[in-house]
């Protein structure tokens, strides 16, 4: 462990002068060395974001019939055709990725797991459920996310608090948000330095929270000389949450947010949690809309939403089946050559994605909108669910990337591995890498048909 | 200062000249085992809470919704040596100690845990601060703390009482640096040369305390448990057996056994909002209905076992507790207004044993359907401890579930999976014992017929043939799997691990124990108690390469 600031030493200093009230001197003090307050004319942040369908889609009716730039509408993709309000429609912001497969290397192929671990972190597994690697969010979380309050904000909007889209290494879930309310509260509430709210005066108790950081720290490391490397490599985890809330708390010492953009967000309307697909379509307006104002006001860099599970549970009200048991359960309707309904939760699906991605063009930035600052991954955990398909996952990304990528483009994969979209994504985010995945799922070259 | 004991010295104390006084493992009951590997264990979410409110007071609201626990092999108590703190988890840990402090701490109740006065209200007073630091401070990390642990904490509160002009805010500082350090948050286990065979391990005193009173009661060791550990008397068998008897005698075991069939049963499902059904199709199913049935099945579980009640006749008894709501559900008469009453079903009614409940039906069934697969699978899994594969992933499953077209029953839907080999060698296993319950739908209400054709509930169970639930329940209770997969879960949920391979002879040793003690559940906690599995262990959990080659 390399030396660290001591603040309770810093405190006492203070102290000894009687001085309560703190200023900036004292105040950059607690800041890390790459300091968190956004100078007049600092370029913008650049935002990492993942959105998860569950049950795939039809690939035939779904994957557009043209490649490259205005690619011609398909019959699942219909709903991206809205118009947003600052210009154009949303298909113009997103790109989609067709034909990139999942390769097993004769591993099993785990219904509904298989091929989305392997998606997000580069690996087969070997066991079912079990993530031998940490999930792309969290992979570019933990190089770009230690500088703003939150490292990142994960979402859900299938009520199931135990359904956890982003993993840590070992597989350690980040628990999403459920509730609209909630977030609202955690990001919003009290803490918040509004940057409308007149002159802001830091909470002195900011500081003796940070002084009972310092005092667990100690604690994790003696605990750390007395267990093995498995506990050790939790107790990492540990520390790394405590530094995150220490981040938090300088964050929030440096006061509002000098960011143009940046507005509190109204409070949310009622929320209605449930899987009945109207109270999912709902949740995941609400909690865009928040995010969006998070992201404005830089709170997080990174986002995660799980619309849907993998064994998606989306209903309709009075229906004994769930969207994930009709994919399986209902015939293909010969005359359509498709499973009526089944299909229609793969177009409330898009549905909410096109919302998504909507909410995030309604916030003013830069000469632009906050969605031109983003990089948003969509996709699910199958291509044709009935036979847990992995051939061709369907996978799109919006937005672009503070310029770094172009948008609203087409690209077949011709069966590269996924991992290619999850190599350029990084590399993208402005991490170093050159290679990602291990064995056939190995990417080494990156989507260069979006990039800039 | 010399009277508290430092942690560290304590530690190397006792590996270099070993132990004073207690016969660890020798006087163990059972084979003589290696114990398996420890790990740090984070309290659920209940434990937090349970754990709060013993040691601070019952007055206090705690936050629940911290960071979900992981149910990992079957069982939380196993996902809890896995799990950690993520960033969003220890906000919610700080934000939650912070809200407990305050109310812990307040006017009315600081005088109940303050083992004195401060000079002033409105400074700090170090000699107190200390005090109330150590006090609470052994009942949060379950030992006495370090010297140093007191010292930091000491500090935090002047330094506290200094901004905020107030001593007992300065000790709120201090105690959320409590509840929020990882000596609270994870139950440390800990190891010593056993001085009987140096070249053994076996858990120290207030490893062995935390151990026993999370297995029993579900909470942090009281002062009693823990004086018995830090004296050193707790490793002596007689001491041990005699704690093992107050905990197990104590009201507070009732906590305790709630919490264990809980976990096997998954029934956490019903505390999150997760066994919903459609309003639509059954109107009847409400949060009360589903928060009353899962309290019916722990009710009856809890009276047959502190009755001293064999474990098998839970799955044909007939006696349970009902609410006016359940009664409804039942469609027996209940006279109590509100609350319980004791009820025992009629001999010619298909409800015996807990798998008639609706608390399990409901569980084992989707949203708008029954599911003769998923209660054949916990029938399997949870209460034969058998394997069953995960089904291949290309699988046309359209005729099993169409309940539009031509098969309007359950069985014959199914009766494909049987005439389909990729289906057949799994589906064998479950559904034959699930369609014995098909006279419980989604709801776990009675029916005679479903989409208009009588259903047929016969089945079979490992060569017993039965007709219906009563009948499932019978050769459920006689099945020979029963017995022994209570005492592998019971001991995996007692040390949060699977068993290793050398202590299945200790497993057999103890399921021989519990026949003989005609299935009596608290003389098995017991023997497990006092077994090598429990008390020893080969050391400290290493990481494994999950997957191996990634």
């Amino acid at each position: 462990m390399k030396k660290r600031f001591d603040r309770r030493t810093m405190l006492r200093g203070t102290l000894a002068g009687g001085a309560v009230s703190m200023g900036l001197p004292l105040l950059d003090c607690f800041l890390d060395d790459n300091g968190t307050a956004l100078a007049q004319g600092a370029p913008l942040p650049l935002r990492f974001g993942a959105w998860m369908w569950g049950c795939g889609i039809n690939p035939e009716r779904w994957a557009p019939t043209t490649t490259g730039e205005g690619w011609e509408l398909s019959p699942e993709l219909v709903a991206l055709d809205r118009e947003l309000s600052s210009g154009g429609k949303v298909r113009d912001y997103v790109s989609v990725l067709s034909g990139f497969d999942v390769t097993l290397d004769g591993r099993p192929n785990f219904p509904h797991s298989g091929g989305l671990v392997t998606t997000l972190t580069g690996s087969v597994p070997e066991q079912d459920g079990v993530y031998v690697a940490p999930t792309l969010d969290s992979v570019i979380s933990s190089q770009i996310g230690g500088v703003t309050r939150f490292r990142s904000i994960e979402m859900s909007a299938t009520g199931n608090p135990n359904q956890a889209y982003s993993r840590e290494a070992q597989g350690i879930p980040n628990a999403p948000e459920l509730s609209p309310a909630a977030l609202y509260a955690r990001v919003f509430g009290p803490e918040f330095a509004d940057p409308n709210a007149g002159p802001f005066v830091p909470d002195p108790r900011l500081m003796l929270r940070q002084s009972v950081l310092s005092v667990v720290k100690e604690d994790a490391d003696r605990l750390l000389q007395q267990v093995g490397t498995h506990d050790s490599q939790r107790l990492d985890q540990y520390f790394t949450s405590v530094r995150q809330l220490e981040q938090q708390i300088n964050v929030l010492l440096a006061g509002p947010p000098d960011l143009e953009a940046c507005m509190k967000a109204p409070q949310p309307v009622s929320e209605d949690l449930g899987t009945e697909v109207g109270q999912s379509k709902l949740t995941n307006q609400l909690m865009a809309e928040l995010l969006s104002f998070a992201l404005a006001c830089d709170q997080t860099r990174v986002f995660s939403m799980m619309f849907s599970a993998p064994i998606s549970g989306l209903r309709q009200a009075g229906s004994s089946s769930q969207h994930h048991q009709l994919t399986h359960d209902e015939a293909i309707d010969p005359d359509l050559g498709y499973q009526p309904e089944a299909t229609a939760f793969v177009l409330d699906s898009m549905e909410a994605w096109a919302d998504f991605i909507e909410r995030l063009a309604a916030i003013p930035e830069g000469d632009g909108t906050l969605l031109d600052n983003c990089l948003v991954f969509a996709h699910s955990d199958v291509s044709f669910a009935k036979v847990h398909g992995i051939i061709g996952l369907p996978m799109m990304i919006a937005g672009r990337a503070g310029g770094r990528i172009k948008p609203g483009i087409h690209v077949r994969g011709n069966a590269a591995p996924t991992t290619r979209v999850g190599l350029t994504l990084q590399q993208v985010m402005g991490l170093n890498v050159e290679s990602w995945g291990t064995r056939s799922m190995k990417a080494t070259l990156p989507v260069s048909e979006i990039l800039v | 200062m010399t009277r508290y004991p430092y942690l560290m010295a304590a530690v190397l104390a006792v590996a270099i000249v070993g132990c004073s006084s207690g016969d660890g493992s020798a006087g163990s009951s059972g084979p003589s085992v290696d114990g398996g590997p420890i790990a740090l264990r984070r309290l659920t979410t209940e434990q937090f809470v349970r754990s709060i409110h013993d040691v601070l007071g019952d007055h206090i609201t705690v936050p629940s919704r911290i960071d979900p626990d992981e149910r990992r092999a079957g069982l939380l108590a196993v996902g809890s040596s896995f799990a950690s703190v993520t960033p969003s988890g220890f906000e919610k840990y700080e934000a939650a100690a912070a809200a407990v402090a305050e109310q812990a701490l307040d006017a009315d109740h600081r005088a109940e845990l303050v083992p004195c006065e401060p000079a002033s209200g409105s400074s700090s007073d170090d000699v107190c601060a200390r005090r109330f630091i150590e006090q609470v401070g052994r009942r949060l990390f379950r030992r006495s703390l370090s010297q140093a642990e007191i010292d930091s904490r000491v500090e935090v509160a002047r330094n506290a009482t200094l901004i905020l002009g107030d001593f007992y805010q300065g000790l709120e500082l201090a105690l959320s640096s409590l509840l929020v350090s990882p000596d609270f948050l994870f139950r440390v286990e800990r190891a010593e040369p056993d001085p009987g065979d140096p070249s053994r391990l076996r858990l120290t005193g207030t490893s062995i305390a935390t151990r026993l009173s999370f297995f029993l009661w579900d909470t942090s060791p009281d002062d009693e448990l823990l004086d018995a550990a830090e004296s050193g008397n707790l490793l002596d068998r007689d001491v041990l057996a005699a704690q093992v008897d107050r905990l197990v005698s104590s009201p507070r075991a009732e906590i305790g056994l709630r919490t264990l069939f809980s976990d096997f049963y998954d029934f956490r499902q019903f505390d999150d909002g997760l066994v919903r059904k459609d309003a639509a199709l059954f109107p009847a199913y409400t949060q009360t209905i589903a928060e009353d049935a899962k309290e019916q099945t722990l009710r009856t579980i809890v009276a047959h076992l502190t009755e001293g009640g064999d474990y098998r006749d839970l799955f044909t008894s007939r006696n349970t507790f009902l609410t006016r709501n359940l009664g409804l559900m039942y469609r027996v008469p209940v006279v109590t207004a509100s609350g319980w009453e004791a009820h025992t079903f009629d001999e010619d009614s298909p409800r015996a044993g807990l798998m008639s409940h609706v608390s399990v039906m409901a569980l084992y069934s989707h949203t708008g359907r029954s599911s003769a697969t998923l209660r054949g699978k916990f029938v399997r899994e949870v209460l034969l401890c058998q394997d069953v594969p995960t089904p291949p992933a290309n699988i046309d499953f359209s005729i099993v579930e169409d309940t539009m077209g031509e098969l309007r029953t359950a069985r014959e839907r199914l009766e494909v999976h049987v005439t389909n080999d990729a289906c057949a060698g799994c589906h064998n296993l479950m559904d034959p014992i699930g369609l014995a319950f098909e006279n419980f739908d989604a709801i776990g209400a009675f029916r005679e017929q479903e989409n208009g054709a009588t259903i047929d509930a016969s089945g079979e169970l490992d060569g017993v043939s039965y007709d219906g639930p009563v009948g499932v329940g019978e050769a459920l209770r006689d099945h020979p799997e029963l017995g022994p997969c209570l005492v592998r879960t019971l001991f995996r949920y007692s040390v949060g691990r699977d068993a290793t391979p050398d202590e299945w002879p200790l497993l057999d040793f103890l399921g021989e124990r519990f026949a003989e003690s005609e299935f009596r559940v608290a003389d098995l906690v017991r023997e497990i108690v006092l077994s090598d599995g429990f008390l020893t262990t080969s050391g400290p959990r290493e990481a494994e390469m999950v997957g191996a080659e990634p």
